[in-house]
């Protein structure tokens, strides 16, 4: 070929599949093509289940749609600050994982997914009930329930058996005592009263449903300001100064495992990360007489108040945002992940920390392995509130809880910084503001 | 060869006139001032003024995250005035910048006269003294915030194994406790700068002058406050206002070492207005409430050129 025609021919070729040849056919050529798919996550507690999503899912969903997955984590509080710039700017991620009801407060950014909801519900014997209310809204699925991670509390057994408490207390007062004893002996219990995302919610809204205080009254007014609030509260303030690490104001998710695996606290609410690490670290985390900690570890639900014992367990969803130029290709992400053969990858590696979105995985084989992790394979039907009670978990309600109205309400009380009675009608007040 | 030389002899006449024109048209002051501001310009409307004006659009709506809202008027500044958070966040703000200023030019101006001084590995030692200030911020304050751990402080643990204390200090477990940590943090961070910027002000006044005073018998504290202090006050006024603007309006600090905790005892306007307007996606609110940065700050820097201009008049 002579020199003329060679670069004829090579001009030809780019002029196809270059500038002329996208304005021709209006479309980009196929390698910059939206084959990606960009999920924007937290940084999994199970850091074994973020490995799976980009060593086994990505090269997986890769062979099997064409789609590159890029995973990117970041620690679950900065989500909220990433969404909204996302959706201000029209670009981001495609897929973003949301916790509990933010899918309300994104609800406008995202893409309808109903009839793929509509389909995991009945490949996996129905979707829980509380996850339809944090994922649909108008009676349209504004995004998918991915996992539950059920907040239970981990405690040492032997330093319950040390203190006379053979089984978990079953009432707050009881918890109280044993707690009182449990300090005394260099154990306190630990907390998260900060203002951070799971933990600390976990705990504070069902103490506050347990002794009959709530948000707001069906209709959303606020209610908040009850003597049952003020119960609480009340509650709270001498069983943090009795047997809490004092310490616990400060922290933020990560510090009550670290608290726990290093022997500082004898109990915390908490999903089962504590326990798996302590499983996976077996040679590292140790009780005093040398066994692995993981043999002393027992899980236990919050106890009950006056009015009952209540859960709150925290909820990931993922949202296909709108503005994504790949919408079709995070969909189609999305339902290939739900498969079961496909979700089943991530789910067991969690080794029960979080549990599937549908009935159809409390039957799981992985439940049979530990009877320590029992406790957490039917927790999600304990949950019968979410935030925003005895409202709707609506965009109000996720406000108010990404505002940690209700912890800082705890947090003030226990501190010192107001009575029982001045942050019950601060917090009241803040609610207010949020439902006008 | 001959067509190409023509070619080429034809075309420098042309290019020599262009030049020639450019250089009369650059010639002209006008537009040489216009041709060298306007990319100044550009870049400030673009990242400055849009941004602002942006700002103050949004604190004037109701616009939250996927919802551009409508015209409230002030109304989220007079929610912002009765948010007792802000008010809280305000007031921090204030005492936050008030403490970690003075520390600052206390600590950097001591800093600077030592460094001032004559000593072996001079050079060195002021490279190394400006590490705090290289480090970016989220890893530094993130070192801090292991350091001040309400379980793991390294701190608590050397008082504890000193037999100093018997109990851990609550550093940041205890809202006072807190914002003097932040306003320590603050400190270490920002006295290199002091340091260094009165150090370059120090090596600008003549060493006659300071032989004269200590002929006519003054001490050092009286050559102090009678030589150096007048003639490095100018540097200090523009140092001072840099870092009362820096100060007013961090941010990473603060998010990283208390995220507003315990009990948004640390928030500072910039954390509160992030909380409020991104990550609860209250955009109109959160502009409202950053907005209120901007008097405070524009006042102070209003005094501080006015008394400096004054004094160049002087």
């Amino acid at each position: 070929m002579k020199r003329r025609k060679f670069l004829k021919a090579a001009g030809a070729g780019v002029a196809s599949t270059g500038l002329a040849g996208i304005l021709a056919t209006h479309r980009a050529p196929v390698f910059a093509q939206a084959n990606t798919v960009h999920i924007l996550r937290w940084n999994d507690f199970v850091p074994a289940a973020d490995k799976v999503l980009r060593e086994v899912f990505a090269p997986e969903v890769q062979k099997a749609l064409g789609l590159k997955l890029n995973v990117e984590t970041v620690n679950a509080n900065d989500i909220p600050a990433r969404a909204t710039s996302a959706i201000q700017s029209g670009s981001g991620p495609d897929i973003i994982m949301l916790l509990n009801n933010l899918p309300h407060l994104y609800s406008s950014a995202a893409v309808d997914v109903s009839n793929l909801a509509g389909e995991i519900g009945k490949a996996g014997g129905g979707i829980y009930a509380p996850a339809t209310q944090l994922n649909t809204v108008g009676g349209k699925w504004v995004s998918l329930p991915w996992s539950l991670v059920p907040a239970l509390i981990a405690y040492r057994k032997s330093w319950f058996d040390e203190v006379g408490v053979k089984t978990f207390p079953k009432t707050w007062t009881e918890y109280h005592d044993c707690g009182k004893k449990l300090k005394a002996a260099k154990h306190p219990i630990g907390q998260t009263l900060g203002n951070t995302f799971g933990d600390a919610p976990t705990f504070t809204y069902p103490l506050l449903w347990s002794f009959g205080g709530q948000e707001v009254d069906p209709k959303g007014k606020v209610v908040l300001d009850s003597k049952e609030t003020v119960e609480s509260l009340r509650f709270m303030t001498q069983f943090w100064k009795d047997a809490h690490d004092e310490g616990g104001l400060a922290w933020d998710d990560s510090n009550n495992n670290r608290a726990f695996l290093s022997g500082d606290i004898s109990a915390s609410l908490n999903g089962a990360s504590i326990y798996v690490a302590a499983l996976n670290g077996a040679d590292k985390f140790k009780t005093e007489k040398g066994a692995p900690l993981h043999t002393d570890i027992l899980h236990a639900p919050l106890p009950a108040g006056p009015k009952g014992a209540h859960a709150y367990h925290t909820a990931f969803n993922h949202m296909v945002m709108k503005y994504s130029k790949n919408a079709k290709g995070a969909t189609e992400f999305l339902t290939w992940a739900h498969k079961k053969e496909n979700y089943e990858k991530w789910f067991v590696v969690q080794k029960g920390f979080a549990t599937g979105p549908t009935r159809e995985w409390e039957n799981h084989a992985m439940w049979n392995q530990d009877p320590v992790m029992l406790p957490f394979k039917t927790a999600p039907q304990a949950q019968s509130r979410l935030m925003g009670f005895a409202g709707q978990p609506d965009k109000k309600a996720a406000e108010a809880w990404n505002k940690y109205v209700v912890t800082v309400m705890y947090a003030q009380a226990c501190s010192g910084k107001m009575k029982p009675e001045e942050a019950c009608k601060w917090a009241a007040g803040e609610l207010g503001k949020i439902y006008t | 060869m001959v067509v190409a030389g023509g070619a080429a002899g034809a075309a420098r006449p042309a290019e020599r006139m262009r030049i020639s024109g450019m250089k009369r048209l650059l010639e002209s002051e006008k537009v040489l001032a216009i041709t060298l501001l306007t990319p100044g310009v550009v870049i400030l409307v673009l990242f400055i003024a849009y941004p602002f004006v942006m700002a103050l659009w949004y604190s004037l709506t109701s616009i939250r995250v996927g919802d551009p809202g409508h015209f409230v008027g002030l109304t989220n500044f007079a929610k912002a005035w009765n948010d007792t958070v802000f008010q809280l966040a305000f007031r921090n703000t204030v005492f936050y910048t008030f403490w970690a200023t003075i520390f600052k030019l206390a600590l950097g101006m001591w800093l600077a006269l030592l460094l001032n001084r004559s000593f072996r590995f001079k050079r060195i030692v002021r490279a190394s003294m400006l590490l705090p200030f290289i480090i970016p911020t989220v890893l530094s304050a993130f070192a801090w915030r292991w350091m001040f751990d309400p379980t793991f402080s390294v701190m608590n643990w050397v008082l504890f194994h000193m037999g100093i204390i018997t109990d851990r200090l609550p550093f940041l477990s205890n809202g006072d406790w807190a914002m003097w940590c932040a306003v320590v943090v603050n400190t270490w961070r920002g006295m290199p700068f002091f340091a260094i910027t009165l150090l370059a002000g120090l090596q600008t006044i003549s060493p006659d002058l300071h032989e004269a005073a200590a002929l006519d018998g003054a001490s050092a504290w009286h050559r102090f406050w009678h030589v150096t202090w007048p003639l490095l006050l100018p540097v200090t006024l523009v140092v001072v206002v840099f870092s009362v603007i820096q100060t007013f309006s961090d941010f990473q600090l603060i998010y990283v070492l208390t995220g507003g905790g315990p009990a948004n005892t640390t928030h500072l306007v910039a954390t509160y207005a992030y909380q409020v307007g991104v990550a609860s996606g209250l955009l109109g609110e959160g502009a409202a409430l950053s907005l209120f940065m901007f008097p405070v700050l524009f006042a102070v820097v209003w005094f501080q050129l006015r008394y400096l201009k004054r004094m160049e008049a002087h």
